[in-house]
């Protein structure tokens, strides 16, 4: 298992790309099922399922730490996102959003992981699932709420405005929220994870880039650079906590959209 | 020999001018949050999570940028 790619210094998107587990597999159509990538999901959803059920197995009226944090990641997205957003129905989404805001959390949290170094993320597959995942249940929602030509004119058509301006105003409204939302929620995840390793792979590389100079006036800077991978890695931990709050934050945004009254 | 050669695509200049906008957007935004806090301090909680939306929405044509810098060679 490669777990350190030997890339050159420019990294690329080839840099993204990892062998099959199994070298017989290499060269089938199976030989992207068993990569570091997908091995780092099933590994984030082993740890989700065996916290999370060791912590509530045994719950006591005063909680053990174990299920106060478990509680707290729980209660934080019920109360901070699901209740606030979507208001009192919405604590009937709050498993599914917590469930997308660990499992988002768990696999982001793969790209600073010491010797993982890689998020699931970066690669557009995941995000695109959970995004057409998050797509499907808002519709769901607001085709059971309002039938599904009411929730097409409940989505699409904006009261108040003059009539004139509904020719306009009807596509736009049909495009941005019925197709790209889920394009551009999959876009953001991605985006942010991939930039992310690529800032990583530029300071990192090409610290190792400059020690190899010729220039000895160039070899001392590699230093700085290496401080800037260390540096840039603490920004990766706020922007892929903030990357699965936004998630989760945009998907409860969406299903109270369609949840809401006609106004 | 060359003092210094640039070599590589245009994507990455157009991906710095399409990261302009996003920039001043995602400013503005957080300093619009600021300004309510200061402002308002008990409004904090309850705004913020309008910031971080704000932020998402205007974050994501910054990462389109960063997204077609890649694909379109």
């Amino acid at each position: 298992m490669t777990t350190v790619l030997a890339a050159d210094f420019p990294p690329g998107v080839e840099s993204f790309e990892f062998p099959s587990l199994f070298s017989g597999l290499e060269g089938t159509p199976w030989a992207a099922a068993f990569t570091k990538i997908t091995l780092l999901v099933w590994i984030a959803v082993a740890v989700i399922l065996i916290f999370f059920l060791v912590a509530y197995r045994n719950p006591q009226l005063v909680p053990t730490r174990k299920q106060w944090i478990a509680e707290s990641i729980y209660g934080l997205v019920r109360d901070g996102i699901a209740r606030d957003i979507i208001g009192p129905e919405g604590v009937r989404f709050a498993p599914y959003l917590a469930t997308l805001f660990v499992f988002i959390l768990l696999n982001n949290f793969w790209g600073i992981f010491p010797f993982a170094q890689i998020s699931p993320n970066s690669h557009i597959a995941f995000p695109i699932v959970l995004a057409v995942g998050a797509w499907l249940v808002y519709n769901a929602v607001g085709i059971r709420k309002h039938g599904f030509f009411g929730y097409i004119k409940h989505s699409c058509w904006v009261p108040g405005a003059p009539l004139y301006v509904q020719p306009i105003l009807v596509p736009i409204e049909f495009v941005s929220n019925l197709l790209l939302r889920p394009v551009t929620l999959a876009v953001r995840l991605f985006a942010n994870m991939f930039a992310g390793h690529m800032i990583l792979l530029v300071f990192t590389l090409g610290g190792v880039a400059l020690f190899q100079a010729q220039s000895l006036f160039l070899k001392p800077v590699s230093l700085l650079s290496w401080g800037m991978a260390i540096l840039m890695t603490l920004f990766e931990l706020g922007i892929l906590i903030l990357q699965a709050y936004v998630f989760t934050l945009l998907t409860a945004t969406y299903v109270q959209g369609s949840l809401a009254e006609e106004h | 020999m060359a003092l210094a050669e640039i070599s590589g695509s245009l994507n990455s200049i157009g991906y710095g001018i399409a990261a302009l906008g996003p920039g001043i957007g995602v400013g503005l935004v957080f300093a619009a949050y600021i300004q309510a806090t200061a402002r308002q301090p008990e409004s904090a909680g309850l705004t913020r999570i309008y910031m971080f939306m704000g932020f998402a929405v205007v974050e994501a044509l910054a990462l389109l940028g960063l997204v077609l810098a890649f694909a379109v060679s």
